[in-house]
């Protein structure tokens, strides 16, 4: 059994949600222990049932005993369904506690963790995870500690009744756990094996579906049947195993069972002719020795469970204690209404665990209402720049000001309220086009959204859709061209209405009909309004018009100002302005000529 | 009016569980042989735990009461055999029942697997891969707890059940069917809590899936909740679904709690009935204690694949269902097989005719009208419009990835309908926008369309398409390992190994979706060289993007809404002066806007 440092407190830490469904916890905890005293009164009946009823010829007791028995059962029938109904009760609290703690850290982490982790792991941690440590906190505690009452329970009674022949059957004992021990020692090996061989079944898997249109293309569908086949036979082949570790040892510890019972007729059986035994008495035995197998059973069970559960709290609480880089200070005040002010001082910036940084003294003031446009080649740091704005990470030197506000010292919803944003790939949601655009202000009017869809040159499109603003979008609704996502996200960005607009200029695989309108509205989204604009520039058009240029290269400003200044003296503007341009330029240039 | 339609959607569902569970079970025929060899171990462990009670009441009646303990000790050699051979049965149940499950989901996965390679491309136009993903580990893994769980379980104990009620009867006829008299109570309440379960549990894996497919999407857009400042929204609105999704399931639980015990409070009845009943015939001398000791151990056995079943209700649900959405998937219809007549075409020139050709993704809606036009082997074509004009899928329809509603596809003058798809295939490559590589080594990936391609092969097509610098600039050269989606490499690197990997496979039909995505100038610059080398002397259909390939080409379609509107040549359409000069000048415009500046 392999267990990780700090695994079982992590699994105590989860046992402690329970204490806000204390209640229901208890409850189930009572319902137990009535179940299991319900449980152990039955033998007795049954010993007095034979013994003083149908031994002395006494009918009376034996419809007794046997309406007792009833009595018995519908009182461990009540309390069972209490048992589980109040555990799962508390269960799915405590689920529902871990799965919104997790939900909430997730949605406030900053972006450098989405940077370094990947979605699906979080959806796992949020439902895989929480869920193993649920059965625990509900079935598993409950589970163990009735096994261990009836065990204990069970062992005191077969002593009482008769000590010499529980000896004979508590012999069974230790040879039950021997078994059961090399059973979850051998199914723990096992199971580590195939958890790899899903994995590598499963990365086929997603590969090929990736991957299909190449495989198509290359005919190479035989092949790759080929592959996915060898990993699940190898896959069959570790099921088997443990297949066998099972068919092992469960027949084994059920023959060591059967003998005790066997062990306990003879012995039994001969003390009844000696007549140190009633008859009863080893009716009532053989009954108490079902009770030992099968809380044997479920502690051995739930000792598999617990080193998964641990493992999941684990990572459930590895999510829960990422520090909070961005939390906002105690004493972060709201960012009044802004002019649009930004300014990085001395701003040295560098992602978490890289080596190098990616912004380096980065000294830039950007007045209210003027557009600045970043340019520099993949890499250079243009994304990061403008990531700080927003807060998304944190400098590790220097300062981001808006209008002279510290942005470390104002309430994010303050400042991300203020910021309109229009990233490179747009992510529609599941909803409606008018949810869609109105995800950043969901109390905006129709008449709000129209005009903003309108004003990004999407009401075109919207207007011939059937159902228009309620044509459902997103991966269960309508597909939408990147092009026009592009424009429902410059749609969101101006219904916000924001002093300070951050865009990526960049409008790639669409066709130029679509880039040129897109291209209007991001226009029109600039100039409107007197907004300061941040924008990655990709467009000649862009940056001449632009108030502020600012060429980036390897983390450093190397040049800034007009297009006219920068093409006077920065040589690495001209370049970058001839590179962007390399192939198209010269052909663009002869065909104009050649058209006249 | 609403129950009445719930209920008739339940009985719908349940209509189509049964003949889920029929399918299922017809999925066993081909492991007859183990069943028989599963059967004949059933039989035995059944014979063992009839046997074992009416051992232990003989023990009583002969040996005990009569005081013979060499009777006692002569009877604890059967009772020995009978625990021996129960073991036995058990172990056996356990591998083989085992083994067919195992076999079976595995080749359940396989059936999947395979039908997913061999759907048409427009089943993942509808199906996000996550959803394809979920269908072979989620659903198949239900289904493995169904049968590794359930289908052993639940068989022995039935066969057992059959064993117990002989041994009842011959023992005792009356006392059998007194202890019998719970039954119909049993089965009605097993009914009832089967129906009510099936609506719960519905509920409860419903509300799960809400979770998990609103998740999804959550944590994807992250970034743009921060961005939105839709945190707390989100956070609401995730707690409304969480808090659904735990009534749900407290519900099922509710539910399937009270029927464990419900059943157990009927069998103790059971057991109650026997024992006063019985107690009061040994009273009056009719029975033998022995015979009483039999069958209480009997009736406490044989109620137990119903307490079984109680329990296991939920993951009987789940497995059905899952098998219900896997059923959904193996159902969908396979790429159309080639004609029985379709013919090898080895010696592919690479001439491309579309002779009014009309296609719709989904009937009614054409995206192609009536397209006609020849390429001549060995020239370029260029395909120029706006998005959903239609361009992709003319260059889907020539390696035969969809097949077209009227009209024909050409190569070589023959029908690509009437080539077998494996020969067509490979007299044609396919580079794609989105540069997929495989895990695995460069070298691998290089060959991936010709496998036994030689070293020297695969270098020289590296070489040819400028990847060579990079690989070998890498520590490992061939053999550095990419992992998932080519990670470790840059993006415009990936698509130079694409451009290498087309290359090998030498085809006489390049189609190319060249759309000019972020990689740097210098990248930018080999690609285009890179593409150049690669048109060379084939025939080339260019989704265009690029002025540079546009000019060049031999012939440019202009697309719009499905239709050729324009086709020429690059100076022939700009002195026509139409859609086409109207496109040029729009695309262009920055580059003539910067000359100005620049003057």
């Amino acid at each position: 059994m392999s267990f990780q440092p700090g695994a079982g407190r992590a699994l105590m830490r989860s046992l402690g949600y329970l204490r806000h469904y204390r209640l229901d916890a208890l409850g189930a905890l009572v319902a137990l222990i009535v179940v299991s005293l319900a449980n152990l009164a039955v033998p007795q009946a049954l010993r007095i049932a034979v013994d003083r009823g149908v031994e002395h010829g006494d009918s009376t007791i034996v419809v007794l005993a046997a309406l007792a028995l009833v009595g018995l059962a519908l009182v461990r029938g009540l309390g069972s369904f209490l048992q589980g109904y109040l555990s799962e009760r508390a269960s799915q609290g405590v689920a529902y506690d871990l799965r919104e703690a997790l939900f909430a850290r997730i949605e406030r982490l900053s972006f450098a963790y989405f940077d370094r982790v990947e979605a699906g792991q979080l959806i796992s941690r949020i439902t895989n995870d929480v869920e193993q440590v649920r059965q625990f906190a509900g079935t598993g505690v409950i589970q163990i500690t009735s096994a261990l009452l009836m065990l204990l329970g069970t062992t005191a009674l077969l002593l009482l009744i008769n000590w010499r022949l529980a000896l004979v059957a508590l012999t069974t004992i230790p040879i039950i756990l021997l078994v059961l021990l090399h059973f979850v020692r051998s199914v723990f090996s096992v199971f580590g094996k195939l958890q790899i061989a899903i994995g590598k079944l499963n990365a086929v898997l997603q590969e090929d579906l990736v991957g299909m249109r190449v495989i198509r293309v290359f005919g190479q569908e035989r092949r790759e049947e080929q592959r996915y086949s060898a990993a699940n036979r190898d896959l069959l082949g570790r099921n088997v195993e443990a297949l066998n570790a099972f068919g092992n040892n469960f027949p084994l510890i059920f023959l060591t069972a059967n003998l005790g019972m066997l062990a306990v007729v003879w012995y039994g059986g001969r003390e009844v002719i000696g007549g140190s035994l009633s008859v009863g008495e080893l009716v009532a035995f053989t009954a108490y020795l079902n009770y030992l197998l099968f809380p044997i059973l479920t502690i051995g069970f739930q000792m598999a469970t617990i080193s998964r559960a641990q493992a999941s709290a684990l990572r459930v609480f590895d999510v829960l204690d990422e520090p909070d880089d961005l939390a906002e200070r105690p004493d972060a005040h709201v960012l009044p209404q802004i002019d649009g002010r930004i300014e990085f001082r001395g701003v040295h910036f560098r992602y978490p665990g890289a080596e190098q940084e990616t912004l380096s003294g980065i000294d830039l003031t950007i007045e209210p209402g003027q557009t600045a446009a970043i340019i520099g080649t993949t890499g250079s740091g243009k994304s990061s720049l403008v990531s700080l704005i927003s807060r998304f990470y944190d400098v590790n030197d220097g300062a981001v000001l808006i209008d002279g506000h510290d942005v470390r010292e104002v309430t994010l919803s303050s400042l991300r309220g203020q910021i309109g944003i229009v990233m490179q790939e747009t992510l529609l949601f599941s909803g409606t086009i008018r949810d869609n655009i109105a995800y950043g202000r969901p109390d905006a009017s129709d008449a709000e959204i129209e005009a903003a869809a309108h004003a990004a040159q999407a009401a075109e499109f919207i207007d011939v859709l059937p159902e228009r603003y309620n044509t459902v979008v997103g991966e269960r609704g309508l597909g939408l061209s990147g092009g026009q996502r592009q424009r429902i996200a410059i749609a969101r960005a101006l219904l916000v209405d924001p002093r300070i607009l951050i865009l990526d200029d960049s409008t790639s695989s669409v066709d130029t009909r679509t880039e040129a309108a897109i291209q209007d509205a991001l226009d029109r989204l600039m100039r409107a309004g007197g907004r300061t604009v941040v924008v990655i520039a990709q467009r000649i058009s862009t940056v001449r018009d632009a108030d502020l240029i600012v060429v980036l290269d390897g983390g450093k400003i190397v040049a800034r100002g007009t297009h006219a200044e920068l093409l006077e003296d920065s040589p690495i503007y001209n370049e970058i302005i001839q590179s962007q341009l390399v192939d198209d330029r010269q052909p663009s240039s002869s065909a104009v000529g050649g058209g006249q | 009016m609403r129950p009445g339609l719930e209920s008739f959607a339940d009985h719908e569902s349940a209509a189509n569980q049964r003949a889920v569970a029929r399918r299922l079970i017809g999925e066993m025929r081909p492991y007859f042989r183990k069943w028989i060899l599963v059967l004949l171990l059933v039989v035995m462990s059944a014979i063992a735990q009839a046997g074992a009670p009416w051992l232990i009441g003989r023990a009583v009646d002969d040996a005990m009461l009569t005081g013979d303990s060499r009777k006692l000790a002569l009877l604890m050699l059967p009772l020995l055999g009978l625990y021996a051979l129960n073991a036995l049965a058990m172990r056996g149940q356990i591998r083989v029942v085992g083994v067919i499950g195992q076999s079976l989901l595995a080749d359940l996965r396989e059936r999947l697997f395979s039908r997913f390679l061999r759907a048409p491309l427009r089943f993942f136009d509808r199906q996000p891969t996550g959803d394809l993903m979920s269908r072979v580990i989620n659903d198949v893994e239900t289904l493995n707890q169904f049968f590794s769980q359930i289908l052993s379980q639940t068989i022995g104990s039935f066969f057992a059940l059959s064993g117990i009620i002989i041994a009842m009867l011959l023992l005792d006829v009356r006392l059998a069917l007194v202890s019998f008299a719970v039954i119909p109570v049993m089965l009605l309440t097993t009914s009832y809590f089967g129906r009510r379960a099936r609506v719960v549990y519905r509920k409860a894996r419903e509300t799960t899936g809400d979770v998990t497919a609103g998740l999804q999407e959550e944590i994807a857009g992250v970034r743009e909740a921060q961005a939105f400042n839709r945190t707390d929204q989100n956070i609401s609105r995730f707690r409304a679904r969480n808090a659904a999704n735990r009534d749900a399931n407290v519900q099922a639980v509710g539910v399937s709690s009270a029927f464990a015990p419900a059943i157990d409070v009927l069998s103790t009845i059971a057991t109650a009935v026997v024992i006063a009943y019985g107690g009061y015939q040994v009273v009056q001398g009719n029975l033998k204690i022995g015979v009483l000791t039999s069958f209480v151990l009997y009736v406490q056995q044989f109620f137990r694949p119903l307490q079984m079943l109680s329990t296991m209700y939920a993951q009987v649900q789940a497995g059905l269902a899952g098998a219900e959405r896997i059923y959904a998937m193996t159902d969908e219809p396979m790429e159309p097989v080639d004609m029985a007549t379709a013919t090898r075409l080895d010696d592919m020139r690479g001439e491309i005719e579309f002779r009014n050709v009309r296609f719709a993704y989904e009937p009614g809606n054409d995206v192609l009208r009536d397209v006609s036009f020849t390429v001549a082997a060995g020239q370029t074509l260029a395909l120029v419009g706006k998005t959903g004009a239609g361009k992709t899928t003319i260059a889907n329809l020539i390696p035969r990835f969809y097949d077209v509603d009227d009209g024909a596809v050409r190569i070589d003058g023959h029908d690509v309908r009437e080539i077998t798809r494996e020969s067509l295939r490979a007299g044609v490559a396919v580079v794609l926008q989105e540069p997929f590589l495989f895990a695995g080594s460069i070298a691998d990936n290089i060959a991936y369309g010709r496998p036994d391609a030689t070293r020297e092969e695969v270098e020289a097509a590296a070489e040819a398409t400028g990847a060579a610098r990079f690989i070998r600039d890498l520590p490992e050269g061939y053999e550095t390992q990419l992992g998932e989606g080519g990670g470790s490499i840059s993006r415009g690197q990936r698509q130079l190994l694409t451009f290498a990997r087309a290359i090998l496979s030498d085809p006489r039909i390049l189609i190319l979706d060249e759309a000019t995505s972020n990689v740097d100038t210098r990248t930018e610059r080999l690609i285009q060289q890179a593409l150049a080398t690669l048109m060379a002397g084939r025939t080339s259909i260019v989704i265009a993007h690029r002025l540079s390939t546009i000019r060049t080409a031999d012939l440019i379609l202009v697309i719009d809404s499905g239709r050729i509107i324009e086709r020429g040549t690059h100076a022939e359409l700009l002195n026509a002066n139409g859609a086409y000069a109207a496109l040029y000048r729009q695309q262009f415009r920055d580059e003539e806007a910067a000359e100005v500046a620049a003057d």
